[in-house]
């Protein structure tokens, strides 16, 4: 699949789960789609093997975008990025946006062929 | 450049999936296709998710349509076929 993956990390299985559930139904099948939720415990937190592990199910040519909610779940995707083999290292990236709204527009921007760049402006944009 | 113009019929007007729809349908034309809620504007980018559904646009009022470039003749009527089936949501 060539349109941009999406990654979503939550400290909550459920809130990852159920934001990946919603762009599912509201935006369909044709972007890849991926979510890593809780740590390594099953409790609340985020696991860095378990982000890497979520953008290498999401992993297109055209790279990956990563939406999160609060501060471990950014420098958890951040060391997952820095982790990643160095030639999809540069496809990757994490959005500065609100993690449902943000994963349904950039979903919406990737289902319609946007760059990486763009999936991640477009999801920006909800800040701005 | 095209115009029409379609009633929002549907329950929810121009909510999240509906916007989504909307933007989806807009990105698959390569010419210009905007909408606005006067026929003498603001312009809203139909292709953009986030302008489309901060519009927030209710049930019973109109959208005016606008399409430009080599596919605007088909890009007006996916748009207002797609309003006038209500989104496919009923």
């Amino acid at each position: 699949m060539s349109n941009v993956g999406i990654v979503i990390v939550s400290h909550s299985p459920k809130i990852a789960e159920g934001a990946a559930d919603m762009v599912r139904q509201m935006v369909g099948d044709s972007v890849p789609l991926a979510f890593a939720g809780g740590n390594e415990a099953g409790g609340l937190g985020t696991s860095v093997a378990a982000i890497m592990a979520a953008i290498e199910r999401a992993w297109s040519e055209a790279g990956v975008a990563i939406l999160v909610d609060l501060g471990g779940a950014e420098s958890n995707s951040e060391m997952a990025v820095e982790l990643m083999p160095e030639e999809k290292r540069g496809r990757i990236t994490v959005c500065n946006a609100p993690l449902v709204e943000g994963a349904v527009i950039a979903a919406t921007e990737s289902s319609g062929g946007s760059s990486l760049a763009d999936v991640k402006r477009t999801a920006e944009e909800l800040g701005a | 450049m095209k115009t029409g113009s379609v009633l929002l019929t549907n329950a929810v007007g121009l909510h999240a999936r509906p916007s989504v729809k909307l933007t989806q349908l807009a990105k698959s034309f390569s010419g210009v296709v905007e909408f606005a809620l006067t026929p003498h504007g603001p312009w809203i980018d139909a292709k953009s998710p986030v302008k489309v559904m901060r519009v927030k646009a209710a049930k019973g009022e109109t959208l005016h349509v606008r399409t430009d470039g080599a596919d605007e003749d088909a890009a007006l009527a996916a748009v207002l076929d797609l309003v006038r089936r209500q989104f496919d949501e009923g």
